[in-house]
């Protein structure tokens, strides 16, 4: 803005300048009017493409919120496209009772909350280790944690799945029990795997914190040293303190990844209803529930109610987003994800 | 006398550092070592499950065989993956970088749309992917209304590339590369909704680049292509390779052979035959990534 009324100024000062200096000026105005001009036109691109592509993502949730509502009659109703004229909560209603919500909702929040909390701190433990504290022969340590991120979990499935049937610890509980404990419809493989750091996707977290750790500058913890703090000490009251951007992502991606995760879930816990599990038989049952009463099953009301269990099983996962979104989604910068 | 005392705190965070430590080894040789070892000893054996634990016959490489030349489905789920990998990973890493820069920028409503671009991160799994193929009535809507093809299939099937195609084929470009990007259009909500995790790395390095650099190429006269090209994608080059590696694993971890072998260890109950599929699958992972880690990484440009 300056430029201009600056030169303006100066114009009317000289007033008859010589014909260069004023084609000189009014070129230079021409091209801020064209910066100018350009600029918004790309923010009005940009606008355009990000709202398309928001809209895209949104899509398939507000559709399936919509749907959710809808009665029967709204479904034949041509007039209804989004906004259901007899909105009822009795999708929601029949949805629970089908997947048993509050005991799958209950079961999935301690499991994801349990090894969310043991994961986070077994990865810190390890990425501080990685970051800070080097000795010799650490590098194929690390080699290991990066083989752990490279492994398809597929290739480890079946000989835990055996391992944790009958589980056993040094042939420990054989010489007291006679055989193995079954694990299976239990928490511990998944317990066990975070306290160590071993359970899903625990090399990425680790690697995670290590970037992060690597990042703090030596300074502030030198200080700590100097001022008598050990290494227990530094950790507990510089580093994690400093680490709370890295534990929120971990946090979040930890709990979101164990709460969507069908594939440990299903076959370590085969009878325990999760909310994965109940997402992933609801179709199934939706069907089995309808031709009780009915001869033949409306399709259309068969998968309204499957979406409106679907939402169920993922409204808590968005609530949670809510909340932690905005700390989430600032401190990104900050989590040392880039090295 | 002081060397010594330094000394001896290094050793001490040397001990520190194995005590922190122990824990995740412990976890890897219970839970990742001894299973991975077991899975090859598997591989090569008959496995039966008895009472009391399980009986291992010995069987040489027939697993291998029987999983590369008689089953019939295995090589051709292989294949399929592979390609759709290849097609996907460009397009998904061209993708987030054009997002993070676009949500770089300062513009209105700008927490908004980051939230949203990260909410396929939160949603994006099995599950979830199977919430879209079960949104079938919606498709059957869509048909009805007559718009668009009813093949289009997905649920997003109102989005539909067929202007741009006719454009793209005026103004000369070859047909293979239209399908391609057509094809990419098409899948556009499959392509945003596996690169959210890509997008936070990239805006994380987007963000770490420092602005005096862009503020220098302004004064010199860079134009904004200029200094996206000149700038912006060399410093965010190695993130390039993280991401490329990230979306290569992702791509694998959950598809028609992952299923297959699933299937195969707990329906069929053949652990052998499924524990060789796994290897086959994981060592044909490690030459991709080899592979394109390789090419990749030599057009890295590192900073310091």
């Amino acid at each position: 803005m300056a430029n201009p009324t600056d030169a303006e100024a100066g114009a009317g000062l000289a007033g008859d300048r010589t014909e260069a200096t004023s084609d000189l000026y009014r070129f230079k105005k021409r091209v801020t009017n064209l910066n100018k001009w350009s600029k918004l036109l790309w923010s009005l691109v940009r606008a355009v493409l990000l709202i398309g592509m928001c809209f895209v993502i949104l899509y398939p949730i507000l559709l399936k919120v919509s749907a959710s509502f809808k009665s029967m009659e709204d479904l034949t109703n041509p007039a209804v496209m989004w906004i259901p004229e007899h909105a009822s909560w009795s999708n929601y209603k029949l949805a629970m009772n089908v997947m048993d919500y509050f005991t799958a909702i209950r079961n999935s929040i301690t499991l994801s909350l349990v090894t969310t909390v043991l994961q986070t701190f077994s990865c810190a433990l390890a990425g501080y280790a990685f970051a800070k504290l080097k000795f010799k022969g650490m590098n194929v340590l690390f080699a290991g944690v990066i083989l752990t991120i490279l492994v398809p979990p597929q290739t480890i499935l079946v000989p835990s799945y055996i391992n944790f049937k009958s589980f056993d610890l040094f042939g420990l509980f054989h010489l007291i029990a006679g055989h193995g404990i079954n694990l299976l419809d239990t928490y511990w493989p998944f317990i066990l795997p975070a306290i160590t750091g071993n359970a899903l996707k625990s090399g990425l977290f680790i690697y995670i914190f290590r970037q992060f750790f690597r990042g703090i500058s030596k300074e502030i913890e030198e200080a700590a040293f100097v001022d008598g703090a050990g290494v227990f000490k530094s950790f507990r009251s510089i580093m994690l303190p400093n680490a709370i951007p890295a534990m929120v992502t971990v946090m979040l991606f930890a709990f979101v990844w164990q709460w969507n995760d069908s594939y440990f879930s299903s076959n370590f816990l085969p009878s325990m209803n999760t909310l994965t599990t109940a997402t992933q038989a609801l179709p199934y049952k939706v069907n089995v529930m309808l031709n009780q009463t009915a001869s033949n099953v409306d399709p259309f009301y068969a998968s309204m109610l499957v979406d409106t269990g679907l939402l169920l099983s993922i409204f808590p996962l968005i609530l949670m987003y809510l909340f932690v979104q905005r700390y989430f989604v600032e401190s990104i910068d900050r989590t040392g994800l880039v090295g | 006398m002081m060397r010594l005392a330094k000394r001896s705190f290094q050793q001490r965070k040397a001990l520190t550092g194995m005590l922190f430590l122990t824990p995740w080894v412990l976890g890897f040789l219970f839970f990742f070592l001894v299973p991975i070892i077991d899975s090859i000893r598997y591989s090569f054996n008959d496995l039966k499950a008895s009472d009391n634990g399980y009986t291992l016959t010995f069987e040489g490489w027939s697993n291998y065989r029987q999983a590369l030349y008689v089953d019939a489905n295995f090589t051709r789920n292989l294949t399929s993956v592979v390609t759709d990998m290849i097609v996907n990973v460009p397009l998904i890493i061209i993708f987030s970088l054009f997002i993070a820069v676009l949500l770089n920028q300062k513009f209105l409503g700008r927490s908004l749309t980051r939230a949203i671009f990260f909410l396929p991160v939160i949603l994006a799994s099995g599950v979830i992917a199977s919430i879209n193929n079960a949104g079938f009535m919606q498709q059957i809507l869509n048909a009805s209304m007559a718009s668009g093809d009813p093949s289009g299939g997905t649920v997003n099937g109102f989005l539909q590339s067929i202007e741009l195609k006719g454009m793209l084929l005026d103004i000369g470009v070859t047909e293979s590369i239209v399908n391609y990007l057509t094809g990419a259009v098409d899948r556009i909500y499959e392509i945003i909704s596996q690169s959210g995790v890509q997008i936070i790395i990239f805006l994380a390095g987007l963000q770490s680049i420092s602005p005096s650099l862009y503020e220098a190429s302004r004064i010199e006269g860079a134009t904004g292509y200029e200094a996206f090209w000149k700038i912006t994608f060399p410093m965010v080059s190695p993130l390039i390779l993280t991401n490329l590696v990230y979306s290569i694993i992702d791509s694998f971890l959950n598809n028609k052979v992952t299923q297959q072998i699933n299937s195969i260890a707990f329906q069929t109950l053949d652990f052998g035959l499924s524990s060789a599929m796994a290897w086959v699958y994981f060592s044909l992972i490690v030459v991709i990534l080899a592979i394109s880690v390789f090419l990749v990484s030599r057009k890295v440009f590192y900073h310091d």
